[in-house]
């Protein structure tokens, strides 16, 4: 198993969810968060007073997936992340030692 | 002086002439329509205060100080209520005889009974006094709270509510009573402040400024991110103080009648001039046009008005508040970053130059020549040299005033939290309690 992890631009959420939805993903959390990378940040000015603002608003969104699926959802999220400007995000892979769904106590492949 | 005919002289305010009531306003009665109207203009004021200027300051500020700044405009308003029915009326309209001070005649409004009542600009035409106490009243109880717009999120509960009760009684009270009561110094100068130039703006800009000085910058000033945290609510108060403006200048005039129809207008045209100008400075210095912007031309430009709204025509208003909002422009975004004071909601820089530049260009705009109602006797560069000196009394009066008031609260309770409870947050350090929860 593989956990996903990939931070993306918050207005890609929901073309993220219909790419995972048609592979057969049945579920992701999402998360609102901030950072920066290459995309560093932009100005803004009050009254002449300038704040650089570093940290840009992200949506991180966090799926559980076989590993046999993986390469696909990798796929999947890339392409409907992407617009092509700096700032489109990254893919982290995790190995996923163990997952249980908490309801019915299944295990593993069978709690994805 | 020659202004004398022009009937604004009696600028924005009850006619106390030496001292007493005239007769007449004993017998007469009031109108209905002109005692209604002044309800509802006393009413517009009070909005501009709660919560018209506590959201436009608590917008400004960070999350963590909203609360405090909600709470400091709120509790100046009660505070300043009961001191102006205890003593305060007295002080400013009292019927002494001085320049500078009202006495102690109307202590706890002796006196004044549902039949009482205050004379306007037209012989023979009176309001109830209760209804020109109440209207004053919220005057003295804006004014404070003007103030602490400058020092906000880093200034002791205790110590704001001790300097506005010191503040109003030494410096808000003389200075209303100089610039609008029969026998005060300035009123008698020929000095024309439709509806609180010098009293509400230029006083309290000056405070303020004396106040960010002796309390000092916020910490991180200039290093953390201090932006507003809700431009939303700025804009939301700052369009509530526009429409309350309306009351407060309108409401000046004391009657409802044309001359309260020239104050409406000239609200609504110096106001929109002072909008497209501090928005067209910043689209040309900066190549973009912010909301704070058109926030910050819209108070610049009723600021600039409050003086002339009763005596200069709708297109000199126009001018006036394109020239004072980008003066205020020049003194927020470049004068204040130089000298690095840190005036938190700019109270100096839109308050008290917008009062100065409003208060002089009272002396300009008036001249029948530029639209305004004086007549052919009336003479530019004498009425301005009038308005310079009522504004340099009142810079001097209330910045050796709020010098020794400030001291003085700082040896009593002191002016500032600890470094703690500033990096906390006023809401939760003064006052226990959060803006928000997430």
């Amino acid at each position: 198993m593989k956990f996903i992890s990939a931070i993306i631009k918050p207005h890609k959420l929901d073309e993220v969810r219909e790419a995972l939805t048609t592979l057969g993903v049945h579920g992701l959390t999402a998360t609102e968060v901030k950072g920066y990378g290459r995309q560093k940040g932009h100005t803004e000015i009050y009254r002449g007073a300038e704040y650089l603002v570093s940290f840009l608003p992200k949506i991180k969104i966090e799926v559980a997936v076989s590993s046999e699926t993986a390469d696909a959802v990798i796929e999947a999220i890339t392409n409907a992340a992407r617009t092509g400007q700096i700032g489109d995000g990254k893919i982290f892979v995790f190995a996923l030692e163990q997952a249980v769904r908490i309801r019915t106590g299944e295990t593993d492949q069978d709690a994805l | 002086m020659i202004i004398r005919n022009l009937r604004s002289i009696i600028a924005g305010s009850v006619v106390f002439a030496a001292g007493t009531v005239p007769a007449f306003a004993q017998d007469a009665v009031p109108d209905k329509g002109d005692t209604a109207f002044m309800m509802l203009a006393t009413i517009l004021v009070l909005l501009m205060i709660i919560p018209g200027l506590a959201l436009f300051y608590g917008g400004l500020m960070r999350a963590k100080n909203m609360l405090s700044v909600l709470m400091q405009c709120t509790m100046i308003a009660a505070v300043v209520m009961i001191i102006w029915v205890t003593y305060g009326y007295s002080f400013a309209f009292g019927g002494s005889t001085s320049a500078f001070f009202g006495g102690f005649g109307k202590l706890f409004l002796v006196g004044v009974t549902a039949d009482s009542t205050a004379a306007t600009f037209t012989d023979g035409v009176v309001i109830p006094e209760f209804v020109f106490i109440c209207f004053q009243m919220t005057f003295a109880a804006i004014t404070p709270a003007l103030i602490v717009g400058a020092f906000a999120e880093r200034v002791k509960f205790s110590a704001v509510m001790l300097f506005t009760v010191l503040w109003v009684t030494a410096v808000y009270f003389p200075v209303a009573h100089m610039v609008w009561d029969g026998a005060g110094l300035i009123f008698n100068m020929g000095a024309l402040d439709f509806a609180g130039g010098t009293v509400v703006h230029i006083n309290a800009g000056v405070a303020g400024f004396v106040g960010c000085i002796m309390i000092g910058k916020r910490n991180g000033y200039g290093r953390d991110m201090l932006a507003p945290h809700s431009m939303t609510l700025t804009l939301v108060g700052a369009a509530m103080l526009w429409v309350g403006w309306f009351g407060f200048n309108a409401g000046s005039n004391l009657e409802a009648n044309g001359g309260a129809g020239l104050a409406m207008i000239n609200t609504f045209t110096a106001t929109a001039g002072a909008i497209v100008g501090w928005s067209a400075v910043e689209a040309i210095t900066r190549g973009k046009a912010s909301m704070l912007g058109a926030a910050s031309g819209m108070i610049a430009g009723l600021v600039a008005v409050t003086p002339a709204a009763g005596s200069v025509g709708p297109v000199g208003a126009i001018v006036l508040g394109l020239i004072a909002s980008v003066i205020c422009y020049y003194f927020v975004s470049v004068v204040k970053i130089r000298f690095g004071y840190d005036d938190s909601a700019d109270v100096f820089g839109i308050h008290g130059i917008g009062g100065i530049v409003g208060a002089v260009g009272t002396g300009i705009f008036t001249s029948g020549s530029l639209g305004g109602i004086g007549d052919a006797e009336f003479s530019i560069v004498a009425q301005t040299w009038i308005q310079i000196q009522a504004v340099l009394i009142t810079i001097v009066w209330c910045g050796v005033g709020s010098v020794i008031l400030f001291k003085v609260t700082d040896l009593i309770v002191g002016l500032r939290p600890s470094k703690e409870d500033e990096q906390m947050g006023l809401d939760l350090a003064s006052h226990g309690e959060a803006a928000y929860h997430s």
